[in-house]
């Protein structure tokens, strides 16, 4: 039934890093086949040849950058973790609460090919000197949370994790831990509080996680995709790592990207990081339906629309930053030309709303008032002056205005929704200020 | 029954006890975690496993065995959307209301569950068989609409389905 990996040709060990073993039934990649496939190489690699700071070196050199939707480059936050003489070791916390909307990578990771998280942690263990690890997976993966205990059992059963791994003499093991949902878990400060067992709200930075982080020790917060790149780099080293995504884009790597939408073949690819969304979008069948493509989200709910003209980018961070929005997830999810910006916008900061954790004003209360006026534009019942209110709220929720990056997540699809799109918000203006409105036009029309 | 928490207030249990085989598994889930509190989100869950949802006299017992304060605990109770403080149906359904199943008809979905069963998006049925609640993106957006009933994703899920997927929910 589930149509989630999807190929654009052979997937090779050299050119498909992340899914290259992944089985066509989607069951998942056991120790033993692992094992016979290069697995946990890259922690003998790394026991017997490197150092925590040539590890390091190396990851930071491979210019892997963040793909929970930061793009941070994780080797040089790895270079800023509190470690060595004196230091007390900390914690690697795996996230993996995937829950921005528009967004399917992660899961196909953890369910398929779990070990490869695990191997990437083990790695990132080492480099960061931590005791232990944490893979924070929100409540309703249960295929994962299965796929992930088994390989854990596994690994540690064969030695690659718990006391003494691998006749080393390193200690080091990885917990699960599974989450009871809400967004705000996946912001890396709330889910060090939710780790701890606590409400899901946001620290203040600094302290940055890497000085004090879960119970106050030395804490990295990695994607999961991220991590499961670190094996590869280890094994084949950055310079492959970079010329994975050749030309095409100064970010090294392959990337998990996808579509959703109302598009003939949606699902997910790993493709050179820096494709085109016109080649994704080609892959995922083009429109459905006789439809047109009006807008896009480039990598999941917090990240701006762009247009069709967009689709001509590389998709990879510095270029869609250029274009005012954000990468984010990678994974595309396509508007159609029947499909209302003001509904979906509505939609998404209805979403955000809930989500919010509560804990500052702009947020807490400046969402709901959003929704409030987008549901009257959307009934055809705003009156003069809306837009530039929605506008304003788009700028006070804005980087810098709040406590976490929540509510910015939140002002990108606003403000860019009413910036590409404001004859469709203008047309759910019906009334002078102040006025009562005179003929509704139908919900959700365009 | 009372217990007393650890700050030394003594909290009505509601005549709840803790089943023994929960309170191993807690005990299990603390050895986990540096510090005891950081087991109270799982401690929730497996209580949650057993009755169904969180009754009240759960939280004080949760707070005992691990050793935490009741309100260090409620506040967790009550922050997170998958723990439930009231009962709910034998099945909980989470319709997921994302932009990406948004895009793909949530909508007629949604409101085809709530003529189907009879409630709204928060109510369980007379019966006591469905919840119906809300959720964030499931990670399954390429196959919009979808829904998770228990521990099974379906998707996408067309209105006409319905009737024919509830049946193995009995
Ligand atoms: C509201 C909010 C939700 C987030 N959710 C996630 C998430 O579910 N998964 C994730 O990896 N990162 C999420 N992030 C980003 C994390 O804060 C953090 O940047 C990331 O885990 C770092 O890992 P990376 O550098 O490997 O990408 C979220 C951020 C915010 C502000
Ligand atoms: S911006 Fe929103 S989610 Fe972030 S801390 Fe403030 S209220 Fe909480
Ligand atoms: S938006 Fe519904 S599964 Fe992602």
């Amino acid at each position: 039934m589930s149509r989630i990996l999807q190929s654009a040709g052979e997937r090779r060990a050299e050119t498909h890093p992340l899914t290259w073993r992944l089985h066509d039934d989607q069951s998942p990649v056991l120790l033993e086949e692992y094992l016979d496939t290069q697995g946990y190489a890259a922690v003998t690699k790394a026991l017997e040849q490197h150092t925590y700071e040539s590890l390091t070196e190396e990851v930071k050199s491979a210019n892997l950058r963040g793909r929970g939707g930061a793009g941070f480059s994780a080797g040089f936050k790895w270079s800023l973790t509190m470690k060595g003489e004196g230091v007390p070791r900390g914690y690697i916390v795996c996230n993996a609460d995937e829950m921005e909307p528009g967004t399917f990578k992660d899961r196909l990771l953890m369910e398929q090919q779990p070990h490869l998280l695990i191997e990437g942690m083990i790695l990132a263990g080492i480099a960061n000197r931590a005791k232990q690890g944490y893979i924070f997976l929100r409540g309703e993966y249960h295929l994962a949370a299965a796929a992930i205990q088994r390989a854990l059992a596994d690994a540690r059963a064969d030695g690659w994790l718990g006391a003494d791994v691998r006749g080393s003499g390193w200690d080091f093991d990885i917990a699960l831990h599974t989450g009871a949902g809400r967004y705000i878990c996946g912001e890396e400060t709330a889910l060090i509080n939710s780790l701890e067992g606590k409400r899901a709200n946001p620290r203040a930075k600094p302290p940055f996680p890497g000085q004090s982080g879960a119970w106050g020790l030395p804490t990295v917060v990695n994607n999961v995709e991220t991590l499961c790149n670190v094996p590869g780099i280890v094994n084949h080293g950055a310079d492959w790592f970079q010329a994975l995504s050749g030309d095409l884009s100064s970010d090294g790597g392959t990337k998990l990207y996808g579509v959703s939408g109302k598009v003939n073949n949606p699902g997910l690819w790993e493709l050179p990081m820096g494709t085109t969304g016109n080649r994704i979008l080609e892959l995922a069948g083009g429109m459905r339906d006789g439809l047109t493509l009006k807008s896009w989200l480039p990598g999941g709910g917090s990240t701006g629309f762009l247009l069709p003209e967009h689709l001509e980018l590389a998709l990879d961070f510095d270029t869609i930053g250029k274009t005012g929005s954000r990468m984010g997830t990678g994974l595309l999810t396509v508007v159609a030309d029947n499909q209302s910006m003001v509904s979906l916008t509505r939609n998404l900061e209805e979403f955000f709303a809930r989500e919010s954790c509560g804990w500052c004003t702009p947020c807490r209360d400046g969402l709901p008032w959003s929704v409030k006026l987008l549901r009257a534009l959307e009934a055809g019942e705003g009156e003069a002056g809306d837009i530039e209110l929605l506008e304003q709220m788009a700028r006070d929720l804005g980087p810098g205005k709040t406590f976490c990056a929540h509510a910015p997540g939140a002002a990108m699809p606003l403000a860019s929704a009413i910036h590409y799109f404001r004859d469709e918000f203008e047309r759910g203006i019906t009334r002078p200020k102040g006025e009562a409105h005179a003929d509704p036009i139908p919900v959700g029309s365009v | 029954m009372t217990t007393t928490a650890t700050i030394g207030t003594t909290i009505a249990s509601d005549g709840f006890a803790l089943d023994p085989a929960d309170r191993e598994m807690i005990l299990e889930e603390r050895a986990h975690y540096p510090y005891p509190q950081a087991a109270c989100i799982e401690a929730l869950k497996i209580v949650q496993k057993r009755h169904g949802h969180v009754p009240d006299g759960a939280i004080p017992a949760i707070a005992e065995t691990l050793g935490i304060r009741v309100a260090d605990v409620e506040g967790v109770a009550t922050f997170y959307s998958l723990i439930f403080r009231q009962p709910v149906g034998r099945h909980v359904i989470l319709i997921c209301d994302s932009s990406s199943c948004f895009l793909t008809d949530y909508e007629a979905l949604r409101d085809a569950f709530i003529e189907h069963l009879g409630i709204q998006v928060g109510q369980t049925t007379a019966d006591g068989r469905f919840t119906l609640l809300p959720v964030c993106c499931l990670g399954a957006c390429d196959r919009g609409p979808t829904i998770l009933i228990g521990e099974d994703l379906h998707g996408p899920v067309t209105p006409d389905e319905i009737p024919r997927l509830l049946e193995a929910y009995a």
